[in-house]
């Protein structure tokens, strides 16, 4: 008969460590206790159980036929309550005795209830098992006001979960910043600033003295004499390793049950791992640390004794949606040789530090955009010399790069932590089942499948190793430029660059070609909001001479006619400029504009003076127009004023330029007669309301616009429109026009990014758009002033040759 | 070569930097492009459909026609894209002199009719003897 192993703890850390010993050859019988009545399940997904994004079925880990499969003894419900390690025998609260040969204890902590009164009070609660999310989620319902104390990664997230589940929410925190250990003021403020924006309160400095109420939750009263008004509590502020069984045992037991490199304790028949360790003066309450433990505790309670822990660099990310924070390493920079590299845009909500020491990365702070938290991982592993990178320290490698980090990564590096899924492991399947899909190999290998943290490098493992992998290919600006278009918006943005010919030089092939130069002189001035530095020789010759070039080389003008309404007196001067510079057509448009054509360069200032009318910038990838209707003021049956509405929308968004051409209409009434359901932007006027429509085109493709919103009156639907025209401007890839830019992000998506956004991001997107429009003029104004005094003339020779 | 002469042009700073600009010298339409150091001409017109390469992006030394984005390298006037096309426009020797831009073209008393150049020849031409500003001229 084989030895046996009692496994008190049946959490992540004991089964995972259970896996590990089961990888090597059968040694044990093996028995599991448990003091929870359920299977071992992902107990980092609680907060998402709380928050109803997951059944709590979906976390389960290990179901009853896997015990049944590896022959282990599961005992439920059962709290193994002293340990004779002398005679080797576990004693359990229903009276069992348990004898071993081995023993692993993998008990885990408890939630730290912190001294103050009334916390045996009905209505106050824990959150840190299954049992306890069921009774919050009882608890939990709309307009209940929920106090959370403590403000960090837990706290935070048992916030979010009832904040979810509709309650009134306040996160009450010790410190003067929420997740101390983990962020820095600056990051903590950041976080403050998101949990606000989703509705949770939060109060920072509040020392909890007591816990209000007759026998019953009903506040919290502070050290200062302040208090809140609560209808329930949850404690969510710390946890402390569960060491009785290491002390009864007889181990050498600190904060944690001490254990060496080889995971073991001062019992060389008594093992454990987890949260109720200490190593090396360490305790983790994270779950990385736990994989790696039990890796090398099944080794050497095997008897192949050799593999070292050599501690875990602590990383933390929060499990909120929208709520991006990742932190690892030590980010602390007063130590002498520390430098701080910094990256933060308060109106995204972006913050990023990382803390260098001799060259290396010794911590990362990422809020607001954790999607390189798996690089920076590595950096802090691997202690890379970043000497050489050092310049893009805080911004991703080009594109194509992206299969180079996990060709590099190690077969038996660990992918996803909550799984314990390997890079080998997952490649091991691809080739073995015929993987092409995320889900196929969320299915497999149960990789992702946790806090989906690591859901990006399964995607670039697949991409590397499966045959047929599919996936939204985030194409590059160009080869000149190797950077996919969000990413460099974010590169110039905080690497503050503000002209073409810079970006090219540091993040290009320093020369740059006719598709990367436009796109990139649109990124520059709508990032600096018209404050860049202006390269006409990275504009196309359109944008140098504001007309349009035709197939001779001569141009066309179109003066803006807003909403299409002009005047006999404007007519006539148009008439007097066509006839005086012999025009050789005039074309009444599609656009309800008038189109002087066949016009030569030379004579583009003039005839802009002559008539005296501003650019229809007909030419550019801006704002083009705003097609109306008679609206009310003559039509039998207009029931908005159309017209009116839509000269004030062409009005407010004139002058500025737009990833792609932007035309846009405003009708009276449901007929449509100006066909705003086809343009980029529409107001459509019905009784009592107005809709905004978006994404529409009748050009190379035809599409109905999708509504964005229905509000009451024109200056409402002015705004949704300027708001969505921004949102627009910021999000959209240069020459993409708003009906691949809306089906691309999801009209849902759309709406939420703007007109049901928070208010704080409304007030962004209209105080750049206020920005830019401040600084934008008509273009045609150059006709007085040239930027360039050769911008329009014809050059003779100063040598005169007979030809 | 005697049926060759220098022609004054324009003052340097009346190209902008990575710009173009077209000139008529003795009937040619010519296209003078300002690449920082020094400047390249060619003739004005595309191949293609004759678009004015004046008007052009410049990237590196090609200019992209504006038309319909044909390349022309500006050191040998041959189509760089579409690729392989065996289309080409002429090249002129320039050089900078106190600051005036000068290109050599054929003398006025041969009419452009009677030198044609193939596109090699001028390839060597603009390849071999790369244009360099001699103040002593």
């Amino acid at each position: 008969m084989m030895p046996r192993l009692v496994v008190v703890g049946n959490g992540m850390a004991g089964v995972a460590c259970v896996e590990q010993i089961l990888k090597h050859a059968p040694k044990f019988e093996i028995t599991i206790f448990g003091d929870e009545t359920h299977v071992n399940y992902n107990r980092i997904l609680l907060s998402s159980v709380l928050a109803g994004e997951k059944a709590a079925d979906e976390i389960q880990l290990n179901g009853l036929e896997w015990y049944e499969k590896h022959g282990i003894e599961l005992r439920l419900g059962v709290r193994i309550t002293d340990v004779a390690a002398e005679r080797k025998t576990v004693t359990g609260d229903d009276g069992s005795i348990t004898s071993f040969n081995k023993l692993l204890i993998a008990t885990g902590s408890t939630p730290l209830i912190p001294p103050m009164d009334g916390v045996k009070k009905e209505g106050v609660f824990v959150f840190r098992n299954l049992d306890d999310t069921r009774a919050l989620l009882d608890r939990a319902a709309p307009g209940k006001k929920a106090v959370v104390i403590g403000g960090g990664l837990l706290g935070l997230e048992a916030a979010r979960g009832l904040q979810v589940q509709g309650c009134d929410v306040t996160v009450v925190h010790l410190m003067d910043t929420l997740m101390e250990r983990q962020l820095d003021l600056t990051g903590g403020s950041y976080l403050k600033a998101k949990m606000e924006c989703l509705g949770v309160k939060v109060l920072l400095e509040r020392n909890t003295t007591a816990i209000l109420g007759n026998g019953k939750a009903e506040g919290v009263a502070f050290k200062d004499g302040s208090s809140v008004e609560a209808d329930f509590v949850v404690i969510a502020a710390g946890i402390r390793p569960n060491v009785e069984l290491g002390r009864k045992a007889g181990l050498q037991v600190n904060r944690g049950i001490v254990v060496n490199d080889y995971m073991e304790t001062s019992n060389p028949d008594v093992f454990a791992v987890g949260e109720c360790v200490e190593h090396n003066g360490t305790c983790y309450g994270l779950v990385a640390p736990l994989f790696e433990q039990g890796k090398v505790l099944a080794a050497t309670i095997t008897g192949n004794r050799g593999p070292v822990y050599g501690g875990t660099v602590s990383a933390a990310k929060l499990k909120i949606m929208g709520v991006d924070v990742f932190s690892a390493g030590n980010f602390a920079e007063k130590a002498p040789g520390t430098d701080a590299v910094r990256y933060e845009d308060p109106a995204l909500g972006i913050y990023k530090k990382l803390t260098m020491r001799d060259g290396k990365l010794a911590g990362v702070i990422l809020v607001g955009d954790t999607s390189e938290s798996h690089r920076y991982m590595d950096w802090l592993r691997s202690q890379t010399d970043l000497t050489a990178m050092r310049r893009r320290l805080l911004f991703p490698g080009p594109a194509d790069d992206a299969g180079l980090d996990v060709a590099a990564m190690a077969n038996s590096k660990v992918v996803c932590g909550c799984n314990g899924v390997t890079k080998g492991a997952i490649i091991h399947a691809v080739h073995q089942k015929g993987i092409n899909t995320l889900a196929q190999l969320k299915d497999c290998t149960r990789a992702s499948t946790g806090c989906g943290s690591c859901t990006e490098v399964c995607q670039q493992l697949l991409k590397a190793v499966a045959p047929e992998f599919q996936e939204e290919a985030k194409r590059s600006l160009c080869k000149c430029v190797p950077f996919p278009e969000d990413k460099l918006r974010e590169i110039l943005r905080s690497q503050r660059l503000r002209s073409v010919q810079e970006v090219l030089e540091i993040y290009g092939n320093g020369v740059g070609c006719e598709v990367c130069k436009p796109a990139l002189s649109y990124m520059v001035d709508m990032l600096w909001c018209g404050d860049h530095d202006e390269d006409r020789s990275a504009r196309f010759i359109n944008d140098r001479v504001h007309a349009n070039i035709q197939k001779d080389g001569t141009f066309s003008v179109v003066p803006r006619i807003r909403g299409g309404v002009t005047s006999a007196k404007e007519l006539r001067r148009i008439a007097d400029v066509a006839e005086k510079y012999k025009v050789p057509m005039v074309k009444i448009t599609g656009s309800q504009r008038i189109d002087l054509l066949g016009v030569k360069k030379a004579d583009l200032p003039q005839i802009w003076a002559d008539l005296g009318m501003p650019s229809g910038q007909a030419y550019t990838k801006g704002v083009r127009m705003v097609k109306t209707c008679v609206g009310t003021d003559f039509c039998r049956f207009g029931v908005q004023d159309s017209t009116k509405a839509g000269i004030e929308l062409e009005r407010r968004l004139e002058h500025l330029y737009t990833p792609h051409k932007l035309k846009m209409g405003a009708v009276g009434c449901p007929r449509n007669c100006a066909e705003a359901t086809v343009k980029d932007i529409g107001l459509v006027g019905q009784e009592g309301s107005w809709q905004v429509v978006v994404g529409g085109a009748a050009g190379k493709k035809v599409r109905k616009a999708d509504l964005l919103i229905t509000v009451e009156s024109a200056e409402e639907a002015l705004q949704a429109a300027t708001l969505f025209f921004q949102y627009y401007r910021e999000n959209a890839n240069y020459l993409e026009r708003t009906y691949d830019f809306v089906e691309r992000k999801g009209i849902e998506n759309v709406r939420r990014d703007t007109v049901y956004a928070p208010l704080a991001i409304q007030q962004g997107l209209r105080e750049r758009l206020r920005k830019s429009k401040r600084i934008s003029r008509d273009a045609w104004l150059e006709g007085d002033a040239p930027r360039h005094p050769t911008q329009f003339v014809q050059i003779e020779p100063l040598e005169e040759v007979q030809a | 070569m005697s049926n060759k002469q220098w022609i004054r042009i324009t003052p340097m700073h009346n190209i902008p930097l990575r710009e173009g600009r077209s000139v008529t010298v003795a009937g040619r339409e010519i296209a003078i492009f300002n690449l920082g150091d020094h400047v390249l001409a060619v003739d004005g017109r595309c191949p293609h459909k004759g678009g004015p390469l004046a008007e052009g992006i410049v990237t590196g030394s090609t200019v992209v026609c504006p038309l319909h984005a044909w390349k022309i390298s500006l050191e040998t006037g041959s189509v760089t894209k579409p690729d392989a096309n065996p289309a080409c426009v002429a090249t002129y020797r320039t050089r900078i002199e106190s600051g005036i831009v000068l290109i050599e073209i054929p003398e006025p008393s041969k009419k452009i009719q009677e030198t044609p150049l193939s596109c090699g020849e001028q390839n060597r031409a603009a390849l071999g003897d790369s244009p360099s500003p001699s103040p002593g001229l």
